[in-house]
């Protein structure tokens, strides 16, 4: 035991006196996180647009008035001529216009009901249908104060309700995601390298002729990465609840015992991967596409994998991080206890098994 | 029975087209307590059976045993007993002296105290550089510090494979003569060298040529089972007398030898004419003559 102990503490002075890696490892997710909480973000806010107003009355000032107030639009310019409007989207100035027709306010008291045209800059298709979104929303809100006292019959009013994140906001979406990724670069990545560098240093030579088993030796150089990716997951969590107002909903206990199995998934995965490669370009090669790429492309994260195609749906079943990420999802944003993941946990335990298992019958206790 | 026996090992390893044959057939038994040299040149198969004997590879064909062990079926149990220090650098660079020497300790569950004795004259020449990383000393410093890390368990089997290698002169005289004063504590030491000067301080040598142990014994015997008249020659032009030496029907075979070339010669009594300005004397063989006719009679 006691030669274990100062195995870990000799892995621990390894990662200390790279100062430079350490920096990354505790950092990245800082960093990541606040990336995507602030820069790499698909919430809009404050977009330009421009209004061609024909109508002049009342109603039509009060509409411009309301989108300008809310917080998704911000108005650039008004216009007399669809032309001039064109001209405003190449600048890139503006993001949607709206066209207000002539006799707007009066249109609106007929039984037809007046109408309105968005013109939207559909080059970032995404970004069209959500400003079209915002924009219809806050159209039916200025109806809907309009109509407020006098009741009109046969009309259906929808009623929409975000559940669990209600704001829409994208953090809700990234931290699981952020967390899912960077446990498995710290994990997979840090603990296959370090493992091939004694391999490619020589170091292993001498460490295999010596009383320690071989796979204390492993297990030794994973500790130190299994408690730095707790310090992350601690200060993913911290950021998210204070910097990005993203609530814990769930119990913590069951998210840090959920992260705690993925990071040993990770880990055994790194083992893994050092066991059958011999040098480090070779172990972060396969660890950056073998399991970033997936993680980042087949997790859920970033695109929804209910609109992949059948295979990559199956594929993406292999993907520890997906099913991480539901349950982190589940746990922190949605507030449910393991009786609503346990279908996800066992996965991730058979996953560590077999994983696990695979590594130890991999490694060697000899050279070849 | 302790010290090192090798019974007709093989080893080869698989290239794309059949395979490289490392080492072929290896005889070798090595008592207790020697201080036991294995020459030859680079890719003579030397590092191979150092990894066999130290468990860290398995052989094709043979047995080998250290200290009574076998290394196939006991290998754990030799590697508590073993001291081995590769060819290559094999201590982390990111560690200083101090720190390097006392994981080696704790990994063998003892402690530098407890083996102070057995390192402590290699290791007061690194003592002042304690606190520098391993990475940062030079390569006598790093040598010696590699020899004290395989030492401070006590073992009773000392493996050194070229531990000279990339090594200055004083720095590898210091090491020979450290090692001889490990013999007198009984350590069995089996040492790999490229350099034939080095022979004479082994008890016995081995020199071995593409896998194949060519000759077993004391420098001495082997440097007197040379049984033919050798010459040393200098001259002007070096290259031209070269090939004129080869030529001669007197002349079995020469070679360069540093500044002189070597001449072994056919018939004890001949002595070749040559004009004046060239230096000729007869010289008592070296270890590396013989190492030169073994080849050559290996070869066929």
């Amino acid at each position: 035991m006691k030669q274990f102990y100062n195995f870990v503490i000799k892995e621990f002075i390894h990662i200390m006196r790279d100062r430079r890696t350490l920096f990354i490892l505790i950092g990245m997710p800082v960093v990541q996180i606040l990336i995507f909480g602030f820069a790499l973000t698909n919430e809009v806010k404050n977009s330009g647009f421009a209004v061609i107003d024909l109508s002049h009355d009342e109603r039509s000032a009060q509409l411009i008035d309301e989108l300008d107030a809310s917080r998704y639009f911000e108005i650039r310019g008004k216009f007399q001529s669809v032309e001039s409007l064109e001209q405003s989207f190449r600048k890139g100035q503006v993001k949607i216009g709206i066209v207000i027709p002539s006799n707007f306010g009066k249109d609106m008291e007929r039984p037809g009901g007046a109408s309105l045209q968005f013109i939207a800059d559909a080059s970032d298709p995404n970004v069209a249908n959500t400003l079209i979104n915002y924009a219809n929303a806050v159209v039916l809100d200025f109806e809907n104060n309009i109509n407020g006292e006098k009741k009109i019959p046969y009309t259906i009013q929808t009623e929409t309700r975000m559940l669990y994140n209600p704001q829409l906001k994208g953090a809700y979406n990234f931290v699981p995601g952020v967390m899912a990724m960077v446990l498995l670069l710290v994990c997979t990545m840090m603990t296959a390298l370090t493992v091939v560098r004694e391999k490619e240093l020589g170091t292993l030579e001498v460490m295999l002729v010596s009383p320690l088993k071989p796979l204390k030796i492993i297990i030794a150089k994973a500790v130190p990465y299994l408690l730095l990716s707790m310090l992350n997951i601690a200060s993913i969590l911290l950021l998210s609840v204070f910097v990005l107002d993203v609530p814990i909903n769930g119990s913590l206990t069951l998210l840090v015992g959920e992260g705690i199995l993925f990071i040993l998934v990770a880990l055994s995965l790194g083992l893994l991967i050092s066991s059958s490669t011999a040098s480090q370009q070779s172990a972060m090669f396969i660890s950056l596409i073998g399991m970033f790429l997936p993680t980042v492309m087949l997790s859920g994260f970033m695109f929804p994998i209910e609109n992949m195609p059948l295979p990559m749906q199956v594929v993406s079943n292999a993907v520890p991080a997906k099913w991480f990420y539901i349950i982190v999802r589940s746990v922190m944003i949605k507030g449910v206890g393991l009786k609503h993941v346990w279908k996800e946990t066992l996965i991730l335990s058979g996953m560590l098994i077999f994983f696990m298992a695979m590594a130890i019958k991999k490694f060697k206790v000899r050279l070849a | 029975m302790n010290g090192i026996t090798i019974n007709n090992i093989s080893k080869s390893y698989p290239l794309k087209k059949g395979k490289q044959e490392a080492l072929k057939n290896i005889e070798l038994t090595i008592p207790e307590g020697e201080l036991f040299g294995l020459i030859g040149p680079d890719g003579a198969g030397k590092t191979t059976l150092f990894r066999i004997l130290t468990t860290l590879l398995l052989p094709d064909s043979g047995t080998a045993s250290v200290n009574g062990l076998d290394t196939t079926k006991d290998f754990m149990q030799i590697r508590k007993e073993v001291g081995y220090m590769p060819g290559r650098f094999s201590l982390y660079t990111d560690l200083t002296v101090e720190e390097n020497l006392n994981f080696f300790a704790n990994i063998f569950n003892t402690s530098v105290k407890e083996n102070y004795h057995l390192i402590k004259e290699v290791y007061k020449m690194i003592e002042p550089f304690k606190k520098v990383r391993a990475g940062k000393l030079s390569g006598g410093m790093k040598q010696k510090l590699a020899l004290s890390c395989a030492l401070i368990h006590k073992p009773k089997t000392l493996f050194l494979d070229e531990p000279t290698t990339g090594v200055d002169a004083v720095s590898r005289k210091e090491f020979w003569e450290l090692l001889r004063s490990l013999r007198a504590e009984g350590i069995t030491i089996m040492v790999s060298t490229p350099y034939m000067d080095e022979a004479s301080l082994c008890d016995r040598v081995g020199l071995i040529q593409q896998g194949s142990m060519m000759g077993v014994d004391t420098p001495q015997h082997l440097r007197n089972a040379f049984g033919k008249k050798l010459l040393s020659v200098k001259g002007p032009d070096m290259l031209q007398l070269l090939r004129q030496l080869q030529a001669m029907d007197t002349v079995e075979h020469a070679y360069p030898f540093g500044e002189y070339h070597h001449a072994v010669l056919k018939d004890a009594a001949f002595l070749p004419e040559l004009p004046a300005n060239i230096e000729v004397k007869e010289v008592e063989p070296d270890i590396e003559d013989c190492f030169i006719s073994l080849m050559r009679t290996h070869a066929g």
